[in-house]
């Protein structure tokens, strides 16, 4: 029964072994105060595939349950939660991805995601270079209003950016709207104030990401706890949202207001963005540099393409984003310009086909958490 | 670096809770400390790393205990399961020091956590550690290692220098080689011998082959062999120990808690003749799992079959291997290799002994036999509801009992009563002090802790004078 594992596995071994230890745990539940994976795991007796994906989704990875593990290898039990809630998540990314032959996309994430964004810089550049002169393109532009639209027509722009988040948001849509059933949940209890409104606490906070009962930090990237992870993700969560609500601030003010980019510095989207490209520097850079430090036991190598392109990905949206305001009075601002939406264009093509989904499942395993743990347990006797 | 020129000021042997309460309470008296674990690194923490709670003494709520445990209440739960093989003096140092110690685990790293699920009985008794036992002794390893203890790893003490009363220095192997070492003193907190399979057998005769050993695999005793050898006066007898009954397909060693099942008070437990053989009833799960070790152990090849039916699935904490199941009782006995006939023939008997009766599992209910022997005498109900369930029992040691006598100072006594002057004992290997018999859950982790820190308070006295 206990055989040891640690290759790339199918699908019906990753189950198979999640399945066997999810039952170790059960008979143990040692780790019950670190998050809210084993409180979910001890409602259940036997573990069921979708058990499998709920739960990792709703692990958070912070590494506390390896560390406390008496089982973890070498002892012959090889319990590594941690790593097999990572392939289930990988599981989920994959099958839910929509259309269905994309989730092809996670097998070589890493690849995939530097590909687009290769192609996606290329095409911005060749459109660039399709409408404006060389002249124009190297030529300093003065602050004025209007100047990136020179080399970028805002409906052209607004058109392909407009078509693509439709497409993505659809995309999505569709992942979260398999998931759920899948869990075994009613739509309609998704949106149930009380449950829905903790997930979102859950998920805002990244409570799961604070230490269990301690409120200490969580083992992550070494053994001694830290708060580590959750700052940079915040800053990296919080960084996006603002970079987001800049994006969104700056459209109204072009077809409400009248105004078209560039903005100057003071205005609330520039402020937006910049307050929100710092934070979507520190994030994922921190994130980077402490994934660096982590404990080997934890790698899932089929990963590390996914998570690296992703927090890749978000810095450099960030730091040319930030480049294209410092010089975009400058002869390169053609050049930061076309990286930069190069950039943003391949975040957004690769949202549902990338590391970028964990925050929509885990929001969907959290708030199933909270509606779970309204219902009652089977009795079960003293043990 | 493996430092042997030196003489250090206290060496301890082992490296589970009591080792680590005595290298730590002497490390903050000031004391350079040598730390030998015989285990493997990731092996490192003996049972401790096993454990999930201490039993604490405690007048008042504390954090996550609830109500109260006055000393007056512990020293009688103790009394009751050691039928008064304890020693009063030692074992009220115990509960006292249980009630005052865990600020000092804190500072450590030691962390608590609510009663885990399905143990709500013991919220009021026992401390839970957040994580469990590895994650305390992880803890306490990260604090000896800041405060600068010597710690080897697959470090295995095979040989003590004693003089008289005074201890001058051990022997160990270690990366293949034999090494010695001198300490001005020295805490042996190495655990019982419950892994050497050849000494129980000594005791138990051939019955211990079958025995599993729930934790540790480096508990061998040689120390301890060492130290009788050289005149410590014994502490209980080999006979003595913790042995619950396991599932049986469990490893050899180390399978830990997860390999309990907790069935039997809601079916029946046959032998390989079919036979029961207990009152599986007789009082609460909790109460009774500490005694069905021994009841195994005494039936032919040692092994005994939890059978339950389709009523009682889901109401016990669900075990780590599934359980053999079945339609009927006789496809049943046939999978579990036991004889179809009189598996059938003792259900018929128990079923038709079984009275009417509320069934509640929460209470000691109503639900008893009559006329048949053994009688169940409370959640006796028929087996009739297929499938039918069964998990195949065997003994599984916790620990064993027989140890060396020690005093208040938790020094190690000789042969004529007399306490050594710098050799200091600590945990399983002087628990039979406290507990000569029967067991309280969380009450290893008293011990262990409680001498534990004495030994290192006073090894620290003793060298630093
Ligand atoms: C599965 C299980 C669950 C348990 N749960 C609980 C619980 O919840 N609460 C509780 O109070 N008690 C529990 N116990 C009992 C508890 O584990 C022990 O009472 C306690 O841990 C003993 O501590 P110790 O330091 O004396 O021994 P150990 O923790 O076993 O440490 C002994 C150490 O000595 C080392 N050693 C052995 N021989 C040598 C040598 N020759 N040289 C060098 N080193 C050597 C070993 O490697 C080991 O590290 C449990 C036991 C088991 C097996
Ligand atoms: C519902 C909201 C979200 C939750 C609950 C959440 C939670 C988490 C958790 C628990 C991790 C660590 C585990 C893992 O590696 O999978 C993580 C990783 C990460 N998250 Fe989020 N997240 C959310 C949304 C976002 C958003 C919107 C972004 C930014 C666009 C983001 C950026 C990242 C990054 C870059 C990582 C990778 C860190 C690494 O690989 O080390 N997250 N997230
Ligand atoms: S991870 Fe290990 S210690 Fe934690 S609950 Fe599972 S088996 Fe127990
Ligand atoms: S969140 Fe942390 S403690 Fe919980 S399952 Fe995941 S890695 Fe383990």
């Amino acid at each position: 029964m206990f055989a040891a594992e640690d290759k790339a596995m199918t699908l019906d071994e990753l189950i198979e072994d999640a399945q066997r230890v999810l039952r170790i745990c059960n008979a143990c539940r040692y780790c019950e105060g670190y998050c809210s994976v084993f409180p979910a795991l001890a409602r259940r007796l036997e573990f069921t595939e979708n058990d499998v994906l709920y739960l990792g989704n709703l692990c958070h990875n912070c590494g506390s349950c390896l560390y406390a593990c008496q089982f973890s290898p070498p002892h012959e039990f090889q319990v590594n939660f941690p790593k097999l809630m990572a392939k289930a998540r990988g599981e989920t990314y994959r099958r839910y991805a929509w259309p269905g032959f994309l989730g092809k996309l996670y097998e070589n994430n890493g690849v995939a995601v530097s590909l687009i964004s290769a192609l996606s810089i290329g095409l911005l550049f060749w459109l660039a270079g399709a409408i404006s002169n060389p002249e124009q393109f190297f030529a300093a532009h003065s602050d004025a209003q209007g100047s990136f639209y020179a080399l970028m027509p805002h409906n052209l722009m607004a058109g392909v950016f407009g078509a693509v988040s439709l497409f993505v948001g659809f995309a999505l849509l569709m992942g979260f709207l398999r998931f759920w059933p899948y869990m075994g949940e009613e739509l309609a209890d998704f949106f149930k104030g009380g449950p829905l409104a903790e997930g979102l606490h859950d998920a805002l906070t990244l409570k799961n990401l604070g230490g269990g009962s301690d409120k200490e930090g969580c083992t992550y990237p070494t053994e001694q706890k830290s708060f580590a992870r959750k700052i940079y993700h915040h800053f990296t969560f919080y960084g996006f949202m603002l970079c987001f609500a800049a994006t969104s601030v700056a459209t109204l003010y072009h077809y409400v207001l009248g105004q078209p980019a560039p903005y100057p510095v003071t205005s609330l989207p520039v402020l937006l963005g910049i307050v929100g490209g710092i934070g979507l520097l520190i994030g994922p850079a921190g994130l980077l540099w402490i994934k660096t430090q982590r404990d080997p036991e934890f790698k899932v190598p089929e990963q590390t393409g996914m998570d690296a392109g992703f927090l890749v990905l978000l810095f450099m949206i960030s730091l040319t984003g930030l480049g294209l305001l410092a010089f975009r009075e400058g002869a390169s601002m053609g050049t930061w310009l076309a990286i930069h939406l190069g950039f943003v264009l391949a975040l957004f093509l690769t949202m549902p086909y990338g590391k970028f989904v964990h925050g929509m499942y885990r929001l969907a395993a959290l708030v199933r958490y909270h509606l779970e743990r309204r219902r009652p347990v089977p009795g079960i006797a003293p043990e | 670096m493996l430092d042997t020129n030196k003489t250090w000021d206290l060496l301890v042997v082992g490296g589970g809770n009591a080792a680590l309460c005595a290298a730590l309470m002497a490390r903050e008296a000031g004391c350079s400390v040598m730390l030998l674990e015989g285990a493997p690194k990731p092996f490192r923490g003996g049972n401790s790393r096993h454990t999930r709670n201490l039993r604490c003494m405690h007048e008042e709520p504390q954090d996550i205990l609830t109500g109260t445990y006055p000393e007056e209440e512990y020293w009688q739960d103790l009394l009751k399961v050691t039928g008064g093989l304890t020693s009063e003096h030692l074992a009220r140092i115990t509960l006292k020091h249980t009630s005052m110690c865990r600020p000092w685990m804190y500072k450590h790293g030691v962390r608590f956590q609510p009663p885990l699920g399905g143990t709500l009985h013991l919220s009021r008794t026992n401390a839970f550690f957040l994580g469990g036992g590895k994650a305390l002794m992880n803890a306490y390893y990260h604090s000896a290692e800041q405060l600068g203890i010597a710690i080897h790893y697959e470090a295995k003490i095979t040989d003590l220098e004693i003089d008289g009363d005074s201890f001058k220095s051990a022997t160990f192997t270690y990366e293949g080689a034999e090494h010695k070492v001198r300490a001005k003193a020295v805490v042996i907190a190495c655990g019982g011998f419950q892994a050497n399979l050849e000494w129980l057998e000594e005791a138990w005769g051939p019955a211990a082959k079958n025995f599993l050993v729930r934790g540790t695999p480096y508990n061998r005793g040689d120390v301890l062999k060492v130290l009788l050898a050289k005149g410590a006066k014994q502490i209980s007898d080999a006979m003595q120990g913790h042995c619950v009954a396991i599932d049986a397909r469990s490893p050899k060693y180390d399978g830990g808690i997860i390999t309990r099942v907790d069935a039997v008070s809601l079916g029946i437990v046959v032998n390989k003749h079919a036979q029961r053989f207990y009152d599986e009833g007789e009082d609460f799960w909790p109460k009774r799992y500490a005694i069905w070790g021994r009841l195994v152990a005494g039936q032919p090849d040692q092994i005994g079959y939890s059978i339950i039916d389709a009523k009682a699935m889901g109401k016990f904490m669900p075990p780590v291997y599934p359980p053999i199941r079945a339609k009927t009782l006789r496809e049943l006995a046939t999978k579990l290799e036991i004889n179809p006939d009189a598996l059938e023939k003792t259900v018929a008997e128990f079923n038709a002994a079984v009275r009417p009766g509320t069934f509640d599992h929460t209470i000691q209910d109503d639900c008893v036999t009559e006329g048949i022997t053994p009688a169940k005498t409370h959640w006796a109900l028929k087996l009739d509801t297929p499938p039918y369930f069964g998990y195949p029992l065997r003994p599984g040691i916790t620990f064993t009992y027989l140890g060396v006598t020690v005093d208040d100072k938790s020094r190690m006594i000789l042969q004529d009563d007399k306490p050594c002057k710098n050799i200091f004992a600590a945990g399983e290997i002087m628990a039979g002090n406290v507990l000569g018999k029967g067991y309280l859950a969380g009450i290893g982790m008293s011990i262990g802790t409680t001498f534990g820190r004495i030994a290192g308070e006073e090894a620290a006295k003793y060298v630093r004078g």
